[in-house]
């Protein structure tokens, strides 16, 4: 029980002392674990989940319809999910995981991946 | 640096506190698998990892399904793990890559038994697996199953009943048999307080939802489908 406690206490020392940002790993990185899984390794919305999606990921090479997409409805799209932007609850919610500043990366990312907008 | 003493301290009792379970473990199992809480809550950590952690197995898995599966190890991650380093571009799709994912350490009987009395030892502390997390309602299941399929998105990663479902999260068709109905809820309610950075989104689901997709889940493979 003793060392439990000091186990649990050390475990928040650790968890208040422990640098909380990881900003020295890229945005591709990023993308590459939590995107891939359904917008794919070309980033066109084919990844290995798919064939189980009833709605397809968008295409996220495509000028076009990303061009038709604000900053800022990209983040909120990220931030809060598909469904807080009219879209499928399929494109998760990410705002729990990403952080804010990760999140403005990958907007960023997203429009050097399409090449549109600002 | 009076934090970073106190830090050393609690680390040393906390190798202690679970040395004991996992000693009896055959070492090559801590060369994949997390028996003990890791400090590191990097990023960097999950993409160096070779599988999923165990450090709280005792309170996520029955034994039974552990006695057998260690016996017979069939794959529970279809594209094994971590699923991004072993998919390669298809067709039509991406695709995994079978050469990637390799077979798991099969064990004797008794060596199984052993493994899995020990992995039962590893309790999650109470507040990250409450018990009665799961209130035992098991008349949600069939709203649970609509919350699965369609309100939730939860297919798109997880194979859930008959086989049907994404490739990039552990299969759920038998979660009732492998997994314990209070774990199944706490870790859908926020996976990163189990997993930081794990690649399952927290869907901030309400209790209600809670409890209808864990009765759901926890029917799965009890031959009751
Ligand atoms: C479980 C599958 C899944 C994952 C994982 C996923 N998405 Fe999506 N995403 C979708 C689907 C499906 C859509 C299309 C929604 C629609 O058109 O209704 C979408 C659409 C989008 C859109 C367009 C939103 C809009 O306003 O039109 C953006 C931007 C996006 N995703 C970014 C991301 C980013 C960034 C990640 C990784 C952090 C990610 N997605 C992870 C499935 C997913
Ligand atoms: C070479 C690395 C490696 C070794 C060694 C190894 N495992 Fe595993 N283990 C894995 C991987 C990878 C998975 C995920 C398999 C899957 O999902 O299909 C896994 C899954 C498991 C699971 C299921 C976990 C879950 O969350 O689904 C248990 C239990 C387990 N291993 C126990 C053991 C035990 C006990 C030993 C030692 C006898 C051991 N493993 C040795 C890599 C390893
Ligand atoms: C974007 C993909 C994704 C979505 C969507 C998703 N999950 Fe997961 N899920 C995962 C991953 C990844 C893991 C953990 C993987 C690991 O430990 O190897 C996981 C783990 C789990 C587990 C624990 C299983 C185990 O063996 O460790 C349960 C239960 C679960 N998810 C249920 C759900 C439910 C219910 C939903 C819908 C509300 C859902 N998931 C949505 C990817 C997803």
């Amino acid at each position: 029980m003793k060392t439990q406690m000091a186990a649990a206490f050390a475990g928040l020392v650790l968890l208040l002392t422990a640098p909380t940002s990881h900003a020295e790993q890229s945005i591709e990185q990023i993308y590459g674990i939590y995107c891939v899984q359904c917008h794919g390794l070309n980033r066109n919305g084919t990844g290995i989940n798919v064939p189980s999606l009833s709605v397809k990921p968008r295409d996220h090479t495509d000028a076009k319809s990303m061009g038709d997409s604000s900053d800022e409805e990209l983040t909120k799209a990220i931030t809060e999910g598909g469904l807080a932007v009219n879209k499928s609850v399929l494109m998760p919610t990410w705002g729990h995981v990403l952080s804010e500043d990760q999140i403005k990366d990958m907007v960023k990312y997203l429009r050097k991946v399409c090449k549109c907008g600002t | 640096m009076k934090g970073l003493l106190l830090a050393v301290a609690g680390l040393t009792a906390a190798f202690l506190s679970s040395a004991s379970a996992a000693d009896k473990l055959d070492p090559s199992c801590s060369s994949c698998h997390a028996l003990a809480k890791p400090t590191d809550t990097s990023l960097d950590r999950l993409l160096a990892r070779k599988g999923p952690d165990l450090w709280y197995a005792g309170s996520k898995f029955n034994k039974d399904w552990l006695v057998s599966w260690l016996q017979d190890p069939k794959h529970i991650r279809p594209a094994g793990y971590p699923y991004f380093k072993n998919i390669k571009k298809g067709d039509k799709h991406d695709e995994p890559d079978p050469s990637k994912i390799l077979a798991h350490p099969k064990l004797n009987k008794a060596d199984a038994e052993a493994a899995a009395d020990a992995l039962m030892v590893l309790k999650a502390p109470d507040d990250l697996v409450p018990a009665g997390a799961f209130k035992g309602d098991m008349k949600g299941a069939r709203m649970g199953a609509l919350a699965f399929i369609k309100f939730r998105g939860c297919v798109g990663c997880h194979q859930g009943e008959n086989g049907e479902g994404g490739l990039s999260g552990p299969e759920l068709t038998d979660a009732g048999t492998r997994l314990q109905p209070d774990f199944i809820a706490a870790y859908i309610s926020d996976p990163q307080r189990f997993d930081p950075h794990i690649w399952m989104p927290t869907a901030n689901l309400k209790d209600l939802d809670i409890q209808r997709l864990t009765a759901f889940l926890a029917q799965l493979g009890q031959g009751g489908k």
